[in-house]
């Protein structure tokens, strides 16, 4: 595609250029670089900070405490994303492979979540999990079930049903989140399995492989630029989740999010979440790093 | 007799309401080249397709080397397919691609690399083991997809329009290597193709596919000198086709009175009750094109046919040069339309013809083919 | 039932396999469930969503009269439409820039014009809240000038995902057209009308929705950046949950969960399924 240089076309380039440059310099980039700024600062009475350039804010922010929390949210999104990645991957397989009439409804139930309000779906979920929500009710069922059984049998019947507590734990925030991401992750997945030469399978069919073979030796390798971005699409905000931990969550739960927030909010801190924020930004920095190397590495093969 | 390779017995597959493939049976003998030629949507893929396993036949059983194949899958199955796209492995070299069934097959390192490489020698790819299939031609990966099925020591190979993205001067020249190659390996090859050249050039015989259902089984030679019903004929070649009567029946001659053509006389008997309604074909390549006023066609049909028949006068409409022959389009005097070809023996050949010539053409009794359907 | 039962298939028909088919019925499960069970207790006579106790549709009375929920909804929806207005705008912009132009930086531009869509809502929340506290930005002022500081903060990351699909669009945009349209005498600005924005089209439409959906979804960057009075849907469900939940919300969010289904029918309508999934990845 033949590109112009701006310099032969500056009206039409200035026409189309000068308002999402200045929309990205002044409501993106300076309020960037306050928090940035503030980073290095330091709190002077209630409302007043000074830039003093101190590290002091970094420093604390990788005191083990916080280091733990980062870790722990890793460690969470990390879980959340294999958990979507594998409960995920066989429904963009299912819709891939599904019929001209169903492929639709199924993509359809696909997306609808995915269009479907945040903190609606967060909060249905939550009646669901609740003490005395179906979840817990049903599970109850089970259990009292299979404690029909045994005395059927003549055996001791289980002790009564206790409510698990689903709700408020590092569980809670788990499923919550998987429960918002798994469309991300399907819908990546779908695409490049979509785009896969389906002759590919049934040559390796044809070539003696079974299924679960064919699945890892040409599946996964040909649809794994879908894989990895689905992982990206899942784990980064994962990473970000603010709302879940601090609906689902119980008290040891917070993400590096919530600690965020909180200086922001209520420790009035601004410095320190400014120094945790900026850490959290490059993070993300070093994923989406990590995911480019790939790529690259990929190409010289 | 030996027994067949791969029996086709009934076999019906249905999508939907519409039939693919309506009621076939076939057999193919071990060492063949079998081709199955049909027009796209004909079935011929969905018949292949059944005979590797991709596809599961609605009614009817399919037997390779004697064993029922309903309940055994594709990689259970002593055939391999080379296809249409060759779906060769992006993701792996040459040499992986090439190995992959044997590696699954846990054929030994040793043994694999001998295989791998006789394979690769075999189809002009030595010396490729470590290129990405990215960076080969088209007809490139359909080698190591060839090698890739060869060196698994198939029954059957079969053959999913193997030339049909190759441009036309490697095609003809893959049409020789796919034949020489068949008999050096002596696998049974099944192609499907929708290209009469394909297959008339390669095959030791030919199943015409039309509409889900085997139109005819035959060699090559047969299928193009004795066509069995007109979508044969027209489909194999090209061909004059002429509405008639049948006037005489008897066991060694026959003759048709066609309104467009005239009367034709053949020197042998056809089966078809007196005055039945038929079609004779007639090839264009099977016609002697004479300026007309000359009498050389009525004595020279006069030879073997009665007088009156297999002859014909017309008048040039349109001609095209093609190099080795020039093909003649002719308004008869009876206003319907016939081509005739004339090879270019020579090289000013083609002037003693032009646009709005008074010609005449006449045609051994032995040409025209009689068809009841 | 005709799903469960078990024929003979062929090897690619992995979605006939009933472990397949049981796997994506109970994901469908796990997805929806929730959502039909908040949609039945919003006709729940009772107070607490925990027993049914018998069809109402009082509710949807009671939320018809809260002014809370109201100004909520109303905030919510005038965001989202002037968001969507500004993003469809500046996005466009931008990619008919960085698809045209060949200009100094311009992979730096590029990179730094999709960061507000890798940047954790957090830090950019809070970057909002720094800024406008920091800038002195009005408060108080009358509904709906008050919404400007929110309507910025959504167009800021909205715009780099119609950006995206406006984009991707314009790749196959077939330059031999705009040259067709010039030699037939139009003019550049012309040829930009009636030949580049016809083709993209599609892409504006699903941009659009794109925008209204992220917008109207927004909860983190909105919490940072709200005042009183300034209160979304989500923000307003939000501080609901926490202090307790009233069942009229249970109606409220029945309705918008209705509304994202009809919005999703158009949006399917307008371009097929397939279409919209790959505008997501």
């Amino acid at each position: 595609m033949a590109e112009q240089d701006w310099k032969q076309q500056k009206r039409p380039f200035a026409a189309v250029a000068t308002v999402p440059l200045f929309w990205t310099l002044i409501f993106f980039l300076i309020p960037m670089g306050f928090v940035w700024f503030y980073s290095f600062g330091r709190n002077v009475g209630l409302t007043e900070i000074d830039i003093v350039g101190t590290l002091d804010n970094y420093k604390r922010a990788t005191e083990w405490l916080y280091l733990g929390i980062f870790l722990k949210s890793l460690a969470v999104a990390a879980l959340v994303t294999l958990i979507c990645l594998i409960v995920g991957f066989p429904v963009a397989m299912a819709i891939t492979f599904a019929s001209e009439k169903w492929r639709p409804w199924l993509l359809l139930g696909i997306m609808l979540p995915f269009w479907t309000n945040l903190l609606i779906r967060t909060y249905a979920l939550m009646i669901v999990m609740g003490q005395q929500g179906y979840a817990n009710s049903g599970l109850g069922a089970l259990w009292n079930g299979a404690s029909w059984l045994k005395t059927l049998v003549g055996l001791q019947p289980l002790s009564t049903w206790e409510p698990l507590p689903l709700l408020y734990n590092n569980f809670a925030v788990v499923v919550g989140l998987v429960y918002v991401h798994l469309p991300f992750m399907v819908l990546p997945l779908y695409s490049a399995l979509d785009r896969l030469d389906k002759s590919l399978i049934e040559a390796s069919l044809d070539l003696g492989a079974g299924h679960l073979k064919t699945l890892f030796k040409v599946v996964v390798p040909l649809a794994a630029p879908g894989i990895i971005a689905g992982v990206m699409i899942t784990l980064i905000p994962a990473l970000g989740a603010y709302l879940t931990p601090d609906l689902m969550g119980g008290t040891d739960s917070q993400m590096i999010a919530n600690v965020i927030e909180r200086q922001f909010k209520r420790a009035n801190d601004w410095p320190f979440g400014a120094a945790l924020s900026f850490l959290l930004i490059y993070v993300m920095f070093a994923l989406i790093a990590m995911q480019g190397l790939r790529k690259k590495t990929g190409e010289v093969r | 007799m030996t027994e067949p390779i791969i029996q086709i017995r009934n076999v019906t597959k249905r999508f939907g309401k519409v039939a693919a493939v309506d009621n076939v049976s076939l057999d193919i003998m071990a060492g063949e080249f079998f081709v199955l030629l049909g027009p796209s949507g004909c079935g011929k893929t969905t018949l292949l397709r059944m005979i590797a396993g991709f596809e599961v036949p609605t009614e009817g059983q399919i037997l390779i080397d004697g064993q029922d194949m309903s309940r055994v899958p594709p990689n259970k199955r002593p055939v391999n397919m080379v296809f249409q796209s060759y779906a060769v492995f992006p993701h792996m070299s040459v040499a992986d691609n090439v190995a992959y069934g044997l590696k699954i097959a846990g054929v030994g390192r040793g043994e694999r690399e001998d295989r791998v490489r006789e394979a690769l020698d075999l189809v002009k790819l030595g010396g490729f083991e470590d290129r990405m299939p990215d960076q080969m031609s088209g007809g490139q990966r359909q080698r190591v997809a060839l090698a890739r099925s060869l060196v698994m020591r198939p029954k059957v190979l079969l053959l999913d329009e193997p030339l049909s993205a190759l441009d036309a001067k490697l095609r003809a020249q893959m049409q020789f290597e796919l034949a020489d190659l068949q008999d050096e390996v002596g696998i049974t090859f099944v192609t499907v193709t929708h290209d009469q050249d394909e297959a008339l050039s390669m095959a030791s015989r030919i199943a015409v596919i039309n509409k889900g259902e085997v139109a005819q089984l035959a060699t090559p030679s047969d299928l193009y000198e004795y066509p069995a019903n007109r979508f044969v004929a027209d489909f194999v070649g090209s061909v004059n086709i002429f509405e008639g009567k049948l006037i005489i029946d008897e066991p060694d001659k026959a003759a048709v009175d066609c309104p467009g053509l005239g009367k034709v006389y053949l020197n042998h008997g056809v089966t078809g009750p007196h005055g039945a309604d038929v079609w004779v074909a007639l090839r264009p390549e099977k016609m002697y094109l004479h300026v007309q006023g000359k009498g050389k066609a009525v004595e020279a049909a006069a030879k073997d046919a009665p007088e009156g028949h297999n002859f014909a006068r017309g008048q040039i409409k349109g001609m095209s040069y093609l190099g080795d022959i020039t093909l003649f389009e002719i308004k008869l005097d009876s206003g319907a339309m016939i081509r005739v070809s004339r090879p270019n023996l020579s090289r000013h050949d083609q002037e003693d013809f032009t646009w709005d010539d008074k010609v005449s053409m006449h045609w051994r009794a032995d040409s025209p083919v009689v068809l009841l359907g | 039932m005709a799903l469960f039962t078990r024929t003979v298939r062929a090897p690619l028909e992995y979605s006939k396999s009933l472990w397949m088919r049981g796997w994506v019925t109970m994901v469908m499960l796990f997805l929806y469930i929730p959502l039909f069970v908040l949609m039945a207790f919003s006709f729940n006579d009772s107070k607490r969503n925990v027993v049914w106790r018998g069809f109402t549709t009082k509710y949807y009375g009671v939320a018809w009269e809260n002014d809370q929920l109201w100004n909520a909804m109303m905030n919510s929806l005038t965001i989202a439409f002037f968001a969507t207005i500004f993003s469809l705008v500046i996005g466009s912009m931008a990619a008919v820039m960085l698809w045209r132009f060949r200009f100094p930086l311009k992979s730096a531009v590029d990179g730094t014009m999709s960061l507000p869509i890798i940047v954790p809502e957090i830090c950019l929340g809070v970057a909002f809240l720094v800024f406008f506290s920091t800038v002195g930005w009005p408060t108080g002022l009358g509904w709906p000038f008050n919404l400007g500081a929110i309507i910025i903060a959504h167009v800021t990351f909205c715009f780099p995902f119609v950006t995206m699909v406006v984009r991707a669009r314009l790749a196959t945009f077939n330059r031999e057209q705009e040259e067709a349209a010039k030699d037939l005498g139009a003019g550049e600005w012309q040829a930009f009308r009636d030949v580049l924005i016809p083709h993209i089209k599609p892409a504006l439409v699903s941009g659009a929705l794109l925008a209204f959906t992220l917008s109207l979804d927004d909860f983190v960057i909105t919490f940072f950046t709200s005042t009183p009075g300034t209160d979304t849907f989500p923000v307003l469900v939000y501080s609901l949950v926490k202090r307790g939940v009233t069942p009229d919300v249970n109606a409220a969010s029945t309705i918008l969960i209705l509304f994202t289904v009809l919005l999703t029918a158009i949006a399917l309508k307008l371009q097929g399924a397939k279409a919209l999934a790959s505008t997501h990845s």
